[in-house]
C-alpha cells in the first residue's frame, strides 16, 4: 500500500480508477462519458446526484457560437446534442437571413428531463460509477496526480484527474443585504478543494455570474405578451430524428422608464454597487441593474420569458438577472407589462466563485504543473453549458488518451469552435467568464453548424466515439454531397429557348452560353431545386445535402478565400515548439517575450503569435532559436 | 535542413537615407520571374534566360505603362547560391529614396510581398547559409532592425497619419461591431441597417482611404515622372530653359523600344524627382498658338500635364493669345515664368497680377542664369502642394502604406459588391475585416479584441 504522509484519510476505496472527474454538471457529464466509451475506468463524483447536468440559469441550450458547439461536441461523439433533442421542448434556428455560418440552433431544455436523462446515460454506462461524494482534497506527488480525497475521508485513487466544480467553488450566493455560502440553486459549496488547489501551486480567481428570479406561470398575463414559437424538422444531433412533440412558446415583453426608475432609487442597495460584489461578472450577461445604469439612454429592455419545462410551473425571466434585494425584485417585476401580478417563487442572485486562471493550463485542458490533472468548464474561467460541455469532451478525452500514451486531441482555431475556445482560454486568458461568440472565430465561413460533422465526425470515430453504424451513414452522407457537387460542376445547361424562358421566370440573368449548373447555382436567386427544370438527372438528394451543396457552391469565393488564409498560416500552426525548450537561454530575446512564453509555454509557432506582447519580430528570434537547438540535437546525435 | 516553403519577399536591401546607389532585393521561388517582368536588358535579354552570378544592364519599366522608372543593374543569383539560399535578383538602383521605393513598389506590385525586418537574413539562417555562431548576430541584427523600422515608422506615422488612420479603423469597428453584435445576440434589440444606411457607412470609410491613396498619387508621380509642359509664344525662351535645365541635370532617358514620341519629351532631375519635360515643339513656329492647341495631340499633352510652366516675356506685354493660352490650363498646377529678366519690363505687373493671382509668379533670366533655383524650388513646391492640396494635409509617401491602403480599398470595393448583391451581412464582415487587418498593418494593431470590447461598450446584450 502506498502511503501518503501529509494527507489524511480513513481508507482507501478498494479500486484504482483510470479517470476521477470531480462534478456532474455539463462539463462533467462529457469528460465522464467520453474516456469511459474509449473503454477507461471512470469515477463521477458530484455532490448532489440530484443535479447531474443541472442547468442552474436559464433553461435553454444553443444561440450563435455556443450552437456551433452543440453541433461539434455531437460529431465528436458528446452527449449533449442527443439528451438535448431527447427532452427539449422548442427548437429555433437563429439569424437565418445573416448567413449560412452564423445560424444558430437554439433549444429550450425542459431541465428536469435533461437533467434525469443525462442521469440515466452515465448510471447505464457500464464503465462509470457514479457517486455523491463531495471532494476535498487532491492527492499529488511529486507533481503528479494520484487521487481525491472525499469529505468522508476516503481515498480515491486514479490515474486522472478532471476537475469540472463550476461556482461550486468557495460559491457565495447574494441577494440584496443577504449573503450566504452556497453553490447555484443553493447547493453545497465545495469550501475546502478550493485550498487543496491552492496548495498544490495553482492561482484562483474570483469570477461572478448571475441570474434572474422565476415565476410562477399562474402569475403571468400572457396575453399581454408577444409569443415565440418553435420550429419543425431541426435538431441538434446530426443523427437524430426530427422533434415529433408539442413545442411549448417563450413570451416576450420590455422594461419601461417605471422600471429604471426603481432600479436607480435603490442603487445603493444592489451589492454590484455597494461593494459587496468583488467578482468580476461577464459584459455579456449583465445584471438588470447594470443595464440600466450603463445605458440610461436606452428606453427599454428586452424581457423573456422561458418555461423551466413540462412538469412545472416556473418560469425564468430571462432579461432580469439581478442581485437586487428581493423586495426590490419584487418591485420592478410589477412594473413590467404582463408581470404585473407576477409572484416570485426563486429570487434572482448573483454568485461568485473560485476558478482556475486558464493560463495555467496546456492545450490539451492538463495542467502544465501537475501531471495528470485537468480541468474543464466554468472552473477554467468560461460561462455557458455549452462551453463548459466542449472542455469537458476534450478534457476527458485527452485524460483517456494520456492514459494510453497517445497525443492529445487539440482541435485547430480552423476546425472548430471548441479549438477557438481553448486557445484562447489558454493562450490569451480571460478577464471575465468567458463565452464564445461568433466573432471571435476567424475562420468562421469554415466553422459553420451545418458542417460541423464533416470537420469533426472523422476525428469522433477514430476516437471511438462515434459507432460504426453512425460512422457509416455520415460516409453516405459525405459521398453524395461529393456525388452531387461533382454532378453540378459538370453538367452543362445550354441556352435553349426553353431554358431561356426559365430563367427569366425564376428573375435570373439571361444565357448567353453553355454554363455549368454549380454557376447558375451561384446567382442568389437560384434554389437547388430550381436545377430539375435543366435536367432530370439532378440528383434527388436530402434536404440537409441540398443545403450543404448549395452552401459550399453559392459561397464558394469566400470560402475560399478563408481557406487560403488558413493555409498561409499552416506553416506557423504545424511548427511545433520542443517541449523541454528553456527560455531563459534565449538571453537576446525581449524580455516580455520572454515571460510571456515561459508562462503560456506555447505549443507551436502560430499560438506563440497569438500571445499578446509577443511580436513577429519575437517569433522570428523564436525561430532562429528553435532551429538552432534542432540542428545541435541533430549534430549530437550524428 | 529542411527547406521551408517560403512566398518571395523584396524589401531595399541598402540603409535608408540618400547614397550614391541602392539596392533592392528580391528573394524567393519567384523572385526571377518578378524580376523579369519589370526589368529590360539592354541586350534585350530576358532575367529568366540569363545565366546565374551575372550583371545585367537595363531599365526597370512599369509594366503597365511601359514607362522607365530607372536605369539599373540587375544582378541574378540562382538558389542554393545567394545570400538567402532562394533564387534572389537584385537591383542596383540611383540612390534617394525616390527611384528605390518606386522600383520596389513595382516589384511588389507584380507579386512579392513587403519583406519583414531581419527576414533575408531569417531566411539565409533557416535554409542553412549561415552557420551556428552567426546565428545569434542575426537575431541581433533582427531586434536592432525592428527597433529602427519602429523608429522609422513612428517617424513616418508623424503628421497626423495614424490619426487619420485610426479614424477610418474606427469607423470600421464601429460598423462591423453593429454587424457582430446583431449576429452574436440575435435575441437582443439591434437596431439593423438598411442597405441606404450600410452605404453610408461603408462610404465614410471609403472616402478618407481614397483621399489617402490621392495623396499617394505623388508616389506614382515619381514612378512615371511628372509630366511639365511648357507652353508660351515663340521666342519666349522654352527652349533655352529646357536646355539649360537639361545641361544641368540631365537624367536617365529612355529609348524603349515600342514608345513613340510625337511631342518631345526629356527628363530632368529634381532633387530625386523626375520631371518629365514636354516641349510643345510643333506650336513652337506657328503664328498662332490657339490655333495650333487646338491640334489634338497638344491639347492632349496638356491635358495629361501635371503641371504647367507657361512663359512670358517680360519685354512684351500680355497679349490676346495669352490670355488664350492661359485659359486652357488654368484649371492645371501652373506656374508662371517671366523671362527675359535682363530685358526692359514692358509686362503690366499689375495685370499680371490680377489675372494671375491663383499662381506662382516667377521672374528668370534664362540668359543671365537668374531665377532659376527659385523657379526649381517653386516646380517642387508646387508639385508637392498639388498632392496634399484639397482637404488632405497629410501624405503617404511609403510604398508599404501605399501597399496597405490600395488592400484595404481593394477589401472596400469587395464589401461594396457584397452590398449590392444583398449579401447577407456575415460576407460584409469578411470584408470589413479584411478592411481593418490592412489597414492595421500600417499601425501595426489587430483588431480582434477590439472588437468584442467595442459590442460590449456599443450595445447593452445578453440576457
Amino acid at each position: 500500500m502506498e502511503k501518503y504522509d501529509n494527507y489524511i484519510y480513513n481508507k482507501i476505496f478498494k479500486k484504482e480508477y483510470d479517470i476521477i472527474v470531480i462534478g456532474a454538471g455539463h462539463a462533467g457529464c462529457e469528460a465522464s462519458l467520453a474516456p469511459a466509451r474509449m473503454g477507461m475506468d471512470v469515477l463521477t463524483m458530484t455532490v448532489n446526484l440530484d443535479h447531474v447536468a443541472f442547468m442552474p440559469c436559464n433553461p435553454s441550450i444553443g444561440g450563435p457560437g455556443k450552437g456551433h458547439i452543440v453541433r461539434e461536441i455531437d460529431a465528436l461523439g458528446g452527449e449533449m446534442a442527443v439528451n438535448m433533442d431527447e427532452t427539449m421542448i422548442q427548437i429555433r434556428m437563429l439569424n437565418t437571413a445573416k448567413g449560412p455560418a452564423v445560424h444558430g440552433l437554439r433549444g429550450q431544455a425542459d431541465k428536469k428531463k435533461y437533467h434525469l436523462r443525462m442521469k440515466k446515460i452515465l448510471e447505464e454506462e457500464t464503465n462509470i460509477d457514479l457517486k455523491q461524494e463531495i471532494a476535498e482534497v487532491l492527492v499529488v506527488k511529486n507533481n503528479k496526480i494520484k487521487g481525491v480525497i472525499s469529505k468522508t475521508g476516503i481515498l480515491f485513487k486514479a490515474k486522472k484527474v478532471v476537475i469540472t466544480t463550476g461556482t461550486f467553488l468557495k460559491g457565495k450566493v447574494i441577494i440584496g443585504e443577504a449573503t450566504f455560502n452556497a453553490g447555484p440553486n443553493q447547493q453545497y459549496p465545495a469550501n475546502k478543494l478550493s485550498s487543496s488547489l491552492r496548495e498544490i501551486g495553482l492561482n484562483l480567481r474570483r469570477f461572478k455570474t448571475g441570474t434572474p428570479p422565476r415565476i410562477n406561470k399562474r402569475s403571468i398575463d400572457f396575453s399581454k405578451m408577444q409569443e415565440q414559437k418553435g420550429e419543425n424538422d431541426i435538431t441538434f444531433s446530426f443523427d437524430s430524428s426530427p422533434l415529433k412533440r408539442d413545442q411549448v412558446s417563450c413570451y416576450l415583453t420590455y422594461t419601461n422608464q417605471k422600471t429604471h426608475q426603481i432600479i436607480q432609487d435603490n442603487k445603493m442597495r444592489t451589492p454590484l454597487f455597494s461593494g459587496v460584489i468583488e467578482g468580476v461578472g461577464p459584459r455579456y450577461c449583465p445584471s438588470i441593474e447594470d443595464k440600466v445604469v450603463r445605458f440610461p439612454e436606452k428606453e427599454r429592455h428586452q424581457i423573456f420569458l422561458e418555461p423551466e419545462g413540462e412538469l412545472t410551473g416556473e418560469y425564468y425571466v430571462s432579461g432580469l438577472s439581478t442581485s437586487l434585494p428581493e423586495d426590490v425584485q419584487y418591485d420592478v417585476l410589477q412594473t413590467i407589462t404582463g408581470l404585473e401580478n407576477a409572484e416570485i417563487m426563486r429570487p434572482g442572485y448573483a454568485i461568485e466563485y473560485d476558478c482556475l486562471n486558464p493560463n495555467d493550463l496546456k492545450l490539451s485542458l492538463e495542467t502544465k504543473n501537475i501531471n495528470g490533472l485537468f480541468s474543464a468548464g466554468q472552473i477554467n474561467g468560461t460561462s455557458g453549458y455549452e462551453e463548459a460541455a466542449g472542455q469537458g469532451l476534450i478534457a476527458g478525452i485527452n485524460a483517456a488518451l494520456s492514459i494510453k500514451n497517445k497525443e492529445p486531441i487539440i482541435l485547430k482555431r480552423s476546425e472548430a469552435y471548441i479549438g477557438v475556445l481553448i486557445d484562447e482560454l489558454v493562450t490569451k486568458g480571460t478577464q471575465e467568464p468567458y463565452r464564445m461568440m461568433t466573432s471571435r472565430a476567424e475562420y468562421r465561413l469554415i466553422l459553420r453548424q451545418d458542417n460541423a460533422d464533416l470537420r469533426l465526425k472523422e476525428i469522433g470515430y477514430r476516437l471511438g466515439l462515434i459507432s460504426e453504424k453512425r460512422y457509416q451513414k455520415f460516409i453516405e452522407k459525405k459521398n453524395a454531397i461529393e456525388k452531387t457537387l461533382s454532378f453540378l460542376r459538370d453538367f452543362q445547361v445550354t441556352p435553349t429557348p426553353k431554358n431561356r424562358e426559365k430563367l427569366k421566370d425564376l428573375d435570373s440573368g439571361a444565357l448567353k452560353k453553355p454554363v455549368k449548373l454549380a454557376k447558375l447555382l451561384k446567382r442568389p436567386e437560384i434554389e437547388y431545386d430550381d436545377l430539375r427544370f435543366f435536367t432530370s438527372k439532378l440528383p434527388d438528394v436530402s434536404k440537409v445535402i441540398k443545403e450543404q451543396v448549395t452552401i459550399q457552391t453559392k459561397y464558394k469565393g469566400y470560402i475560399n478565400r478563408q481557406k487560403a488564409q488558413i493555409e498561409q498560416f499552416k506553416r506557423m500552426e504545424d511548427r511545433l515548439i520542443p517541449k523541454q525548450i528553456n527560455y531563459d537561454e534565449f538571453e537576446n530575446m525581449r524580455l516580455e517575450a520572454r515571460e510571456k512564453l515561459k508562462k503560456i509555454q506555447p505549443r507551436s509557432l502560430g499560438q506563440a503569435s497569438r500571445i499578446s506582447g509577443v511580436s513577429p519580430a519575437d517569433i522570428s528570434v523564436l525561430m532562429i532559436y528553435i532551429e538552432q537547438k534542432e540542428s545541435e540535437k541533430k549534430d549530437g546525435e550524428n | 535542413m529542411n527547406k521551408m516553403k517560403e512566398d518571395t519577399i523584396a524589401a531595399i536591401a541598402t540603409p535608408y537615407g540618400t547614397s550614391g546607389t541602392g539596392k533592392v532585393r528580391i528573394s524567393g521561388p519567384n523572385a526571377i520571374k518578378i524580376g523579369s517582368k519589370i526589368f529590360q536588358a539592354s541586350s534585350g535579354k530576358k532575367l529568366l534566360q540569363v545565366e546565374s552570378h551575372t550583371a545585367h544592364h537595363g531599365y526597370i519599366v512599369n509594366p503597365e505603362i511601359n514607362n522607365a522608372v530607372d536605369e539599373v543593374l540587375a544582378i541574378v543569383m540562382i538558389q542554393p547560391r545567394s545570400f538567402t539560399g532562394e533564387d534572389v535578383v537584385e537591383f542596383d538602383c540611383h540612390g534617394g529614396m525616390v527611384p528605390l521605393e518606386s522600383v520596389l513598389e513595382l516589384v511588389i506590385n507584380n507579386g512579392a510581398r513587403m519583406a519583414e525586418p531581419g527576414e533575408f537574413s531569417k531566411r539565409a539562417f533557416m535554409n542553412g547559409k549561415i552557420d551556428m555562431a552567426q546565428a545569434e548576430a542575426i537575431i541581433e541584427v533582427i531586434n536592432s532592425k525592428t527597433a529602427k523600422s519602429l523608429s522609422i515608422a513612428i517617424e513616418q506615422l508623424k503628421g497626423g497619419l495614424s490619426e487619420k488612420i485610426e479614424k477610418i479603423k474606427d469607423d470600421a469597428v464601429e460598423l462591423l461591431a453593429h454587424l457582430e453584435a446583431s449576429i452574436d445576440f440575435p435575441e437582443d434589440e439591434i437596431e439593423g441597417f438598411d442597405s441606404t444606411q450600410l452605404h453610408q457607412r461603408v462610404k465614410k470609410i471609403e472616402e478618407p482611404i481614397k483621399g489617402l491613396l490621392k495623396t499617394a498619387k505623388q508616389g506614382k508621380l515619381y514612378q512615371e515622372g511628372i509630366k511639365t509642359v511648357i507652353v508660351g509664344k515663340p521666342n519666349v525662351g522654352k527652349s533655352s530653359l529646357l536646355n539649360y535645365l537639361l545641361q544641368e541635370n540631365r537624367a536617365i532617358v529612355t529609348d524603349i523600344p515600342g514608345t513613340t514620341r510625337d511631342v518631345i519629351e526629356e527628363y530632368i532631375n529634381l532633387d530625386g524627382i523626375p520631371l518629365k519635360i514636354i516641349d510643345t515643339a510643333g506650336v513652337r513656329e506657328s503664328e498662332d498658338i490657339v490655333e495650333k492647341i487646338g491640334v489634338k495631340k497638344t491639347r492632349n499633352s496638356l491635358k495629361k500635364a501635371d503641371l504647367v510652366l507657361m512663359m512670358l516675356d517680360v519685354s512684351q506685354g500680355l497679349t490676346e493669345e495669352d490670355l488664350k493660352v492661359y485659359e486652357l490650363i488654368k484649371n492645371k498646377p501652373t506656374i508662371l515664368v517671366i523671362n527675359k529678366t535682363d530685358l526692359d519690363q514692358e509686362i503690366d505687373l499689375k495685370q499680371l497680377q490680377k489675372k494671375f493671382k491663383e499662381h506662382p509668379l516667377l521672374w528668370i533670366s534664362v540668359k543671365e542664369e537668374q531665377g532659376i533655383e527659385e523657379l526649381k524650388n517653386t516646380i517642387l513646391d508646387e508639385i508637392l502642394h498639388e498632392n496634399i492640396s484639397s482637404d488632405q494635409d497629410v501624405m503617404i509617401t511609403k510604398v508599404r502604406h501605399r501597399n496597405a491602403l490600395q488592400n484595404a480599398l481593394k477589401a472596400v470595393n469587395s464589401l461594396k459588391r457584397a452590398l449590392d448583391n444583398d449579401m447577407a451581412h456575415d460576407f460584409l464582415t469578411i470584408d470589413l475585416k479584411d478592411i481593418l487587418f490592412h489597414l492595421g498593418s500600417i499601425t501595426g494593431e489587430t483588431v480582434t479584441e477590439d472588437i468584442v470590447d467595442r459590442i460590449f461598450s456599443d450595445f447593452c446584450l445578453g440576457k
